[in-house]
């Protein structure tokens, strides 16, 4: 797999990027085939942290899996227990209580956030810019305290179980969400004029790797990738779950299918997030934050499929079921593999400099893709 | 369109397809032999248009492998399962890498995960395990690994 460096038979250069490479952002390895400064090719060799969760959860019951997952994709942490706990009421026909509804939503609406102030800084930072990780983590901060405060955990919150959520928000947790929005209405501008309007940023973003929506689609991706070359593939609107399709919030879609286009989309949908907190954070009903289960879930005789959108896009969750304590088989669609699949498609013909753009934007978790 | 104008559209395209209803979805079991022809037409066709594979996996069980494919369609928005039983001995399918892109990286993902062979892959080859695991398929319910898998 490593030797694979030097030149081929027609004098193209193979190169090494990764597995320990600050612009993969983890443990991704890319073996590139450059003809000059042209990339004639893009290859991904995966599984550096690669821990057969799949696998894993085979012997697991379902109460205990949820917590692997939020190993997988450790930004959409909330996102992920929440799509495997749909899945599992699903199977079961449990009736969730309003309250823990609203709950898991601004939960879900926090983490998206949370996970695009991180890309957002991470991906500047790339590009040479250090000022902007800063920034967005001052913000971001906000939002794991407000975690750590109801959750316990400021990454791997494993908050959301079959039947709720697994324990009742901190008193404090209003106040605080309310104080962030606040903040994060005061400073988002700040990141329009930091980077967006930055001439040198939008020469480096604007045309480099483009995607059309037809080959998206083909590659199945999804999430912000999608939405960036015109997709329409959010799954709150699409397919929605939980309370989304009485929430007012817009679908972000840009058409342009570049870098700076699915950047646009990320920037945008922080302000969508808000959006939803807003209408949800002075109406949390009271109640129940869980509804009554049994002690030992069996799931009956069949297959359950649920999706919903993490930060980075469509994230299902397949359980096929015999019946037993613990599930059959389980499988995870993480979107990160499926975007990533792209990246060799995106990368043909541009420059070698522009692969940390293309890459910066799809916004790679690697522990999503491996799982 | 509703389940029973997916049933009959699809028996149209292939006759032999049996079908299982009372799921969230369509489920339609194929013979391995009659699924390349059937992608091609569930992609291509006007009125079903499935063009967003958004997973493709695999199951052991024990006795055989199913391959399972869920399909979207992005214009309709209907969805269907379809399901193929191989034997275990020599689980061999036609690969549909070049109907959905997409599934050029999840097929080599179950290759090595399941040892299925995809007939008329453009890449067969590792993709997650590191070299020197040909042969051994870590998904599968007989799979031991002394060293590496801890038993609760």
């Amino acid at each position: 797999m490593v030797e694979e460096i030097g030149t081929t038979a027609d004098g193209d250069l193979i190169i090494n990027v990764g597995p320990q490479h600050p612009a993969t952002h983890g443990v991704l390895h890319l073996v590139i085939t450059l003809n000059g400064e042209t990339i004639k090719k893009v290859e991904p060799h995966l599984g550096f942290i690669h821990r057969s969760i799949e696998k894993m959860c085979e012997s697991l019951t379902y109460r205990q899996f949820i917590y692997v997952t939020s190993r997988m994709d450790y930004l959409s942490a909330h996102i992920n227990n929440h799509g495997c706990a749909l899945c599992v009421e699903k199977g079961l026909q449990i009736e969730v209580p309003p309250r823990a509804q609203v709950i898991r939503v601004l939960m879900d609406e926090l983490t998206r956030i949370a996970s695009h102030e991180l890309w957002w800084g991470a991906m500047a930072m790339d590009l040479g810019a250090f000022t902007p990780f800063f920034h967005a983590f001052r913000e971001r901060e906000t939002i794991n305290d407000i975690m750590e405060e109801s959750c316990g955990a400021r990454l791997t919150m494993n908050y959301i179980v079959p039947g709720g959520v697994m324990l009742d928000i901190h008193p404090n947790f209003q106040r605080r969400v309310k104080e962030f929005i606040q903040l994060f209405k005061s400073k988002i501008h700040e990141y329009d004029e930091m980077v967006t309007g930055n001439i040198i940023f939008q020469n480096r973003m604007k045309g480099v790797g483009i995607l059309s929506g037809e080959d998206a689609i083909s590659f199945g991706c999804t999430g912000p990738t999608a939405r960036g070359s015109g997709v329409h593939c959010d799954t709150r609107k699409v397919y929605p779950y939980e309370i989304y399709d009485k929430l007012d919030f817009d679908e972000i879609i840009e058409t342009a299918g570049d870098s700076f286009a699915r950047y646009m989309v990320r920037l945008r949908e922080m302000s969508q997030s808000i959006k939803i907190i807003e209408q949800l954070i002075d109406n949390i009903p009271e109640g129940d934050f869980q509804a009554k289960t049994k002690a030992v879930l069996k799931l009956p005789k069949g297959d359950f499929y649920q999706k919903v959108e993490t930060a980075r896009g469509e994230f299902g969750v397949y359980i096929v079921s015999e019946g037993g304590t613990t599930p059959y088989r389980i499988k995870f669609r993480s979107p990160g593999f499926s975007n990533l699949s792209a990246l060799d498609h995106m990368a043909r013909g541009g420059k070698l400099g522009d692969l940390v753009a293309m890459m910066g934007t799809l916004d790679l978790v690697i522990p999503d893709i491996d799982r | 369109m509703t389940n029973e104008e997916l049933k009959t559209c699809i028996s149209e395209l292939l006759p032999a397809a049996t079908y299982e209803e009372g799921g969230q979805w369509l489920v339609i079991n194929i013979e391995p032999k009659d699924w390349r022809s059937l992608a091609q037409q569930l992609f291509q066709h006007e009125l079903l248009f499935f063009n967003y594979l958004f997973c493709l996996t695999c199951i052991d069980w024990k006795t055989h492998l199913t391959m399972v494919y869920h399909l979207d369609s992005t214009r309709y928005r209907h969805n269907i399962v379809v399901k193929s039983k191989l034997n275990s001995a020599d689980p061999a399918i036609d690969s549909v890498a070049d109907v959905w892109k997409t599934a050029n990286f999840h097929e080599r993902e179950v290759y090595e995960m399941f040892g299925v062979n995809f007939i008329n892959h453009p890449d067969l080859r590792l993709l997650i395990l590191p070299d020197g695991w040909e042969g051994k398929r870590p998904m599968l319910k007989d799979f031991e690994d002394p060293i590496n898998m801890i038993r609760l």
